[in-house]
């Protein structure tokens, strides 16, 4: 691509964002410049983490949980690790929940026993006890 | 000026031109990912903020400067960033100060409905234009 610019984000909307923040009163000029630059340095730096020490390059791809695992083992990016939560089978978080919900009530009228099919796409699917 | 949700997420064109010029080439970058690093990069910008700002107000002021966004980047283990950007810094300073005096040239026309927009802060432009933006009057004061 062409260097011509040297910032690609727009600023105003690094602003809002920034100002988004109660805390703060003003920027000044060259702080909101830094910033856009540095947004801009995080997400090559982010993508380039996690494609190196992924999985999805095995298909020359940048997955989700690329950037999951990055989030989790990585100090650096753990500031990330609430919004790019690891993914889970749907059946296996119905069971979680299940299970929470046994724990926490004394009362048993929930159904024991789980018949019901899951719609899960993948194809190794835990059947659970 | 109320936010609306989507004000806090930044343009997916520029996310994902960022990506792509950093990634090898052909590599896809599935939209779910796409999406999350967009996530991350506006989750980024206000962890920033908010650690510059306490730069700031240790220093007792009130406008967030350069050196505290530099301080925030070593404060969040992004070191690395510090070089670059005060490298880019430098041009940039060196372009406001080129177009400032470009301006002084300009000022004879009627161009003064600009100058009277805030001094401190940027102007509310298109959000997403991808040039810079040239025509902003932004004369600070402090550093």
């Amino acid at each position: 691509g062409t260097e011509n610019r040297l910032v690609s984000l727009p600023r105003s909307r690094i602003r809002v964002i920034m100002k988004s923040s109660p805390e703060v009163s003003s920027i000044n000029q060259d702080a909101l410049f830094l910033t856009a630059k540095a947004t801009e340095l995080f997400v090559q730096y982010l993508a380039t983490y996690s494609y190196k020490h992924g999985r999805g390059k095995e298909k020359n791809a940048l997955t989700y949980t690329d950037l999951s695992h990055t989030a989790e083992e990585c100090e650096t990016f753990q500031f990330l690790a609430d919004i790019l939560p690891k993914k889970i089978l749907a059946s296996k978080y119905l069971k979680m929940l299940e299970k929470e919900k046994r724990d926490g009530e004394v009362r048993e009228d929930n159904e024991e026993g789980e018949e019901e099919e899951d719609e899960d796409k993948a194809v190794g699917d835990s059947v659970g006890s | 000026m109320a936010e609306r949700p989507e004000d806090l997420n930044l343009p997916n064109a520029v996310i994902t031109r960022i990506i792509k010029e950093a990634l090898p080439d052909g590599v896809n970058i599935s939209k779910e990912a796409r999406s999350a690093i967009s996530r991350a990069a506006s989750v980024f910008v206000l962890y920033a903020t908010s650690c510059a700002n306490n730069f700031a107000m240790k220093g007792k002021r009130k406008t967030l400067n350069a050196g505290d966004v530099l301080s925030a980047m070593e404060e969040m283990e992004f070191q690395r960033f510090v070089a670059p950007l005060k490298e880019s810094l430098e041009v940039y300073r060196r372009e406001q100060k080129g177009k400032k005096e470009a301006r002084k040239d300009k000022d004879k026309k009627a161009d003064s409905e600009e100058q009277d927009k805030s001094r401190e802060e940027d102007n509310d432009d298109d959000d997403d234009r991808m040039e810079e933006e040239e025509q902003n009057d932004e004369e600070e004061v402090d550093n």
